[in-house]
């Protein structure tokens, strides 16, 4: 993890620095050469290039990570703790809402292969996963918000004025965020569970368990469940890093202020050291979720602890 | 001797199971008919996208067979019309032809979509061949090389790059190729991992199979299936990440009339009239859902297990 993450660290480094431009080049009106590089000078950002790079390296090995540039004399750390939260919330709220959705919309289909609800959930899945999440998120946004305001007296908030404050997870102005987010990874935990779970049931032990007169409840979750949700599992952990590490798309759609949008400002204002703090964030994020989703295997897959 | 190996190696060119998997499976995509009607769709598409770029007229065929307008004449006086016969989907906010600029988009996005798998089969197809069939410190540091890549934001490279070589179509084109190569690597590697152990590569190599014939002959036509079902199921990724870049305003830049681009403007003026983002987002969605389909029936159709 750590090699990973220092390579990770490196390339940001190098391509950021490659990129054209530079964090003190303004719209319009130009700073003047002796302000930029007094402002380079403050910052560090004259001194040469691998000096640069250890001196970040030696901030980093304690959690120092320095001040944004593009928001004077805010640190890195304490910017991503304002954004985050928001990110998290909407993240956290879709996640908790897809995999209940997701495995059974999966489920149900596989159980009843070929019916009028299989087709059903696969249609709804695939026109989800194929539609891009802009286009659902102004769709609703005409729908649900120009639309459906004139009959619900407002309830669909339109994302012009920006979300109110404070955030919380249950407050109905999240609906159409979360369904922007959630339609395509829904879709693919609905999709890779009906194909797992009919891998499961064409298996010998589950013609066993029919055979010997178990109830159908039990046969699904005993025996067909268990096993066919150890894809799922590996599958929900980058989905999570997916939900949690922000969409721009979702959140300049609907005014949110996350670490999505704010990773994007960062990257077209060249806000180096933001730049590095959030994509440190994300790369950490991707190793400790592959980490929890490895730990949960030995639990849901005892071969697992077999071969070890 | 000569002659011994003469006739191994005469039995070992001559494949005709080769040809019987491809008729095959194309007689088990025929029986899908969501496969068959999205290629369909997309066969369509092409036409008219390939009508839509006539080089002699800037609005195409179409145009001049007065069919739609021209994607780019402006009609100030004329803007948000309803659909007419000069103009079949009515016209935008700078009184611009709809559908002739939906036509011109839908170019756009198939180039994109189509071109960039080229690019991926290319980096991604040789740096897993090469891991898979050399193994070794090359296996490793190709496939570190790959995680790395792998923990990376996506959207930070692709960002970087249009930053770097400016915002057209070849810089999309490239920063899309260089990002969207490491799936397709695993995928390759792990196939030729596979084929590897199989008998009639030992077999091959025994009769003194050239490391390049072995490749051309035997890794490449064997590993083709999953390779091809990828590169399907990446066009429309590609796709839908050309028109979010565009939508976002880092993409092909207007006047040149990419969906993304077209639902940005849509989006501006959504009180305006909300169906400038509709037929666009239609657009993209229908053509992404018929690349799907056609996955869909490939993975099916391509699968050996599912041979007679």
């Amino acid at each position: 993890m750590i090699p990973v993450l220092f390579f990770v660290i490196v390339i940001t480094f190098v391509l950021m620095h490659l990129a054209p431009g530079g964090p003190w080049d303004r719209e319009g009106k130009q700073l003047t050469p002796q302000v930029i590089n007094n402002l380079n000078i403050k910052y560090g950002l004259d001194k040469p290039m691998p000096q640069q790079f250890l001196t970040y390296i030696w901030g980093v090995v304690h959690f120092d990570f320095g001040d944004s540039l593009r928001s004077p004399g805010q640190h890195v750390s304490q910017r991503v703790l304002e954004s985050w939260p928001y990110t998290f919330t909407l993240g956290a709220v879709t996640f908790l809402l897809l995999v209940p959705l997701g495995i059974g919309l999966g489920v149900v289909a596989a159980l009843r292969q070929n019916s009028v609800a299989d087709y059903a959930a696969l249609g709804l899945a695939t026109a989800a996963a194929s539609t891009p999440n802009f286009v659902i998120g102004i769709f609703l946004i005409i729908f649900l918000a120009l639309g459906m305001n004139r009959l619900t007296g407002g309830t669909f908030y339109l994302p012009t004025g920006g979300m109110p404050q404070p955030f919380n997870p249950f407050q109905v102005e999240l609906i159409m965020p979360v369904i922007t987010l959630g339609a395509l990874p829904t879709a693919y935990i609905a999709r890779l569970t009906r194909s797992s779970t009919l891998d499961t049931l064409r298996q010998d032990f589950v013609r066993t368990a029919w055979a010997k007169g178990l109830k159908a409840r039990l046969v699904v979750m005993r025996h067909v469940l268990k096993n066919s949700l150890i894809p799922v599992v590996t599958a929900l952990g980058p989905t999570f890093v997916f939900l949690v590490t922000g969409s721009f798309i979702v959140e300049t759609l609907f005014s949110i202020p996350g670490i999505g949008r704010s990773f994007v400002t960062s990257i077209s204002g060249r806000d180096y050291t933001m730049i590095l703090g959030t994509t440190i964030l994300f790369a950490v994020l991707i190793a400790v979720v592959n980490l929890i989703v490895d730990v949960l295997y030995v639990f849901i897959d005892p071969r697992v602890r077999l071969s070890d | 001797m000569a002659t011994a190996i003469g006739i191994v190696q005469q039995v070992d060119w001559d494949v005709p199971e080769q040809t019987g998997l491809w008729s095959d499976a194309w007689v088990r995509f025929r029986r899908n008919p969501l496969a068959v009607a999205g290629l369909a769709v997309i066969v369509v598409m092409i036409v008219l996208a390939i009508g839509a770029r006539l080089p002699t007229n800037p609005g195409g065929l179409w145009h001049v067979l007065h069919l739609t307008g021209d994607p780019v004449q402006q009609e100030v006086t004329n803007t948000y019309s309803l659909p007419s016969l000069q103009h079949p989907l009515g016209t935008d906010v700078l009184g611009r032809d709809q559908l002739s600029r939906i036509l011109y988009g839908a170019s756009i996005s198939l180039t994109i979509g189509i071109v960039v798998q080229f690019l991926i089969l290319i980096i991604g197809g040789v740096i897993g061949m090469v891991a898979g069939y050399f193994g070794g410190w090359i296996d490793n540091l190709l496939m570190r090389f790959t995680d790395i890549m792998y923990a990376f934001p996506d959207l930070l490279l692709v960002l970087v790059f249009v930053a770097a070589f400016g915002p057209s179509f070849w810089s999309i084109f490239i920063a899309l190729g260089l990002v969207y190569w490491v799936g397709l690597a695993r995928l390759v590697r792990g196939q030729v991992l596979s084929i590897k152990e199989k008998e009639y590569v030992e077999a091959a190599i025994m009769t003194g199979t050239s490391p390049f014939k072995l490749i051309v002959k035997h890794l490449v036509p064997n590993s083709l299936g999953p390779v091809i079902v990828t590169l399907t199921f990446g066009i429309p990724a590609a796709i839908f990440t050309e028109a979010a870049l565009s939508f976002l305003g880092i993409g092909i830049r207007p006047p040149e009339p990419s969906w993304g681009v077209m639902i940005e403007d849509g989006y501006a003026g959504i009180f305006a009239d909300p169906r400038q983002v509709i037929f666009p987002g239609i657009a993209v969605a229908l053509t992404m859902l018929s690349f799907t389909f056609v996955g869909d029936g490939l993975r099916d159709a391509l699968d050996p297990r599912m041979r007679r």
